[in-house]
């Protein structure tokens, strides 16, 4: 069952003006986007695009130049920095914020001296200071979810790729986040592995949760996503229905993109 | 081989382990807090902060430690000023003048063997601390110093040991250590092979022990860099 856009349901993420150079070069070119509660959107885009430099623009692990980012209707305050380019006017909004998106990495980035149990406990205590008997139960049933539940005393390094990514979703999924992030997931797995992590994510569409999904992984765009995004040189080129986008799409670029 | 002779000579040595060891314990852990706070003025990005460690690190590493030992024992007290501040309560004993020296020393050394520990610490980590809203100091507590303490446990181990043999240097400034036990009964005997062999032996046992210990600790911290062993053996079916 793919999730389709319902127009009334409020914004859980809006993007406006979003501009970002890495020294003489722009990456993003003025990006206005918007995700609805419950949307699934796919980010596409050949490398360089710019399409995971505006998905970490979304929880400031980059600093946007130029622009407005909404989280659940709470926009991110910013003060000028000179020189034309902005930076976060205060720290612990954008702390507050982070908790409440669930960030997934291409390379997982799992704690490597925390077991995976203690990787997917870690924020709830600590940052969330929830009870420890709380983050407990509720770690051990997202590791179940994810279907790793029995690697729960291992440490990162004595998982395969497929495993430490889905115990990556554990962790961010404990935070209980408004809108789940991936960043390119699939991109560092072995071709064998990639299948156990998209079937845990399209779970996580079926449930009707906000994901915004930076991929190469055409079936999962089309398949599973109610919406598609195609960036292209730092803007946006074409956006819209995978359905209509994977049959009859307006850019020429796109149509190119997907036919590889 | 006079073994009677060895014999007393280690039971008069033994006495003075107790302060070789409070020696080298103090300026240790002292010069661990102070070589923390220069590696992160190194990392801190801050110019002045950087440059100031910088320079302290140069100066430190670069002269002999028994030139800063009578620099701060004999040199500090021909001040009127230092006489007469509030530091001289310590400053004229000779027991704390030996620790600041070699907490001064260690310090410029470990400073950089942490900020190494620091700097490995790979960066996707600790971009995992932050998109889950942690603090800057709460991913430096967290995350970043217990994965640069397991990098720079092996490093630091050589200048704690280190540490431990620079105590020798305190006998220089009066203080009755085990060198300065062994060079009071050499003046006394004449005998001056026996005494420092068995004044060598104990250091050799000391850092013995050291070493053992810094082998634990890394044990201990290092679960995830050994394979699995008591758990269930499905789990190393798909793992690599």
């Amino acid at each position: 069952m793919i999730p389709s856009t319902n127009p009334s349901a409020p914004a859980a993420i809006t993007v406006r003006g979003l501009r970002k150079s890495f020294g003489p070069v722009e990456v993003l070119k003025g990006i206005d986007m918007e995700a609805r509660e419950g949307e699934v959107v796919s980010i596409l885009g050949s490398s360089g695009s710019g399409k995971s430099t505006m998905l970490r623009c979304i929880n400031m692990l980059e600093t946007p130049d130029v622009g407005e980012v909404t989280v659940a209707g709470e926009t991110i305050r910013m003060k000028p920095a000179g020189s034309g380019k902005s930076r976060i006017a205060d720290r612990r909004q954008v702390q507050r914020i982070r908790s409440e998106l669930g960030m997934v990495f291409q390379s997982f980035n799992l704690w490597s001296h925390k077991t995976v149990l203690e990787n997917v406990m870690e924020a709830p205590l600590h940052v969330q200071k929830r009870s420890r008997a709380e983050c407990l139960e509720e770690a051990e049933a997202l590791l179940a979810k994810v279907g790793i539940a029995e690697k729960r005393n291992h440490y990162p390094a004595h998982l395969s790729g497929g495993q430490q990514q889905r115990a990556a979703i554990a962790r961010a999924l404990a935070m209980r986040p408004k809108v789940m992030l991936f960043d390119e997931p699939t991109s560092a797995l072995d071709p064998e592995l990639v299948g156990e992590v998209l079937r845990v994510m399209r779970a996580l569409a079926e449930e009707g949760r906000t994901m915004l999904v930076v991929t190469h992984e055409m079936g999962f765009a089309r398949d599973v996503s109610s919406r598609v995004i195609f960036l292209h040189q730092g803007a946006i080129e074409e956006e819209g229905r995978p359905q209509d986008m994977f049959t009859e799409a307006k850019s020429e670029r796109f149509r190119k993109f997907i036919s590889g | 081989m006079d073994l009677a002779f060895l014999y007393e000579t280690f039971l008069s040595l033994v006495t003075a382990v107790p302060l070789t060891l409070q020696l080298a314990a103090s300026a240790i852990v002292l010069g661990a807090f102070l070589a923390l706070g220069l590696a992160l003025c190194r990392l801190s990005g801050i110019l002045p902060l950087d440059w100031l460690a910088r320079a302290y690190i140069f100066v430190f590493r670069g002269t002999p430690l028994l030139v800063q030992i009578f620099l701060i024992y004999y040199g500090l007290g021909q001040f009127r000023e230092v006489r007469q501040s509030m530091f001289w309560v310590v400053l004229r004993d000779p027991y704390w003048c030996a620790v600041i020296a070699l907490m001064l020393n260690t310090a410029a050394y470990s400073a950089e063997i942490i900020r190494g520990g620091l700097l490995s610490v790979p960066f996707g980590q600790i971009e995992a601390a932050r998109a889950c809203g942690m603090s800057r100091f709460m991913t430096f507590r967290r995350i970043t110093l217990p994965l640069a303490i397991r990098q720079a446990l092996p490093g630091y181990s050589n200048e704690m040991i280190s540490m431990v043999k620079a105590t020798s240097l305190a006998s220089i400034i009066t203080i009755m250590e085990v060198t300065g036990v062994a060079a009071k009964l050499i003046s006394e005997t004449y005998r001056a092979i026996e005494v420092f062999v068995v004044a060598g032996a104990i250091y050799l046992a000391i850092n013995f022990i050291l070493t053992r210990l810094v082998a634990l600790a890394e044990y201990q911290l290092s679960p995830h860099l050994r394979q699995p062993a008591a758990l269930p053996s499905t789990s190393t079916g798909a793992a690599r």
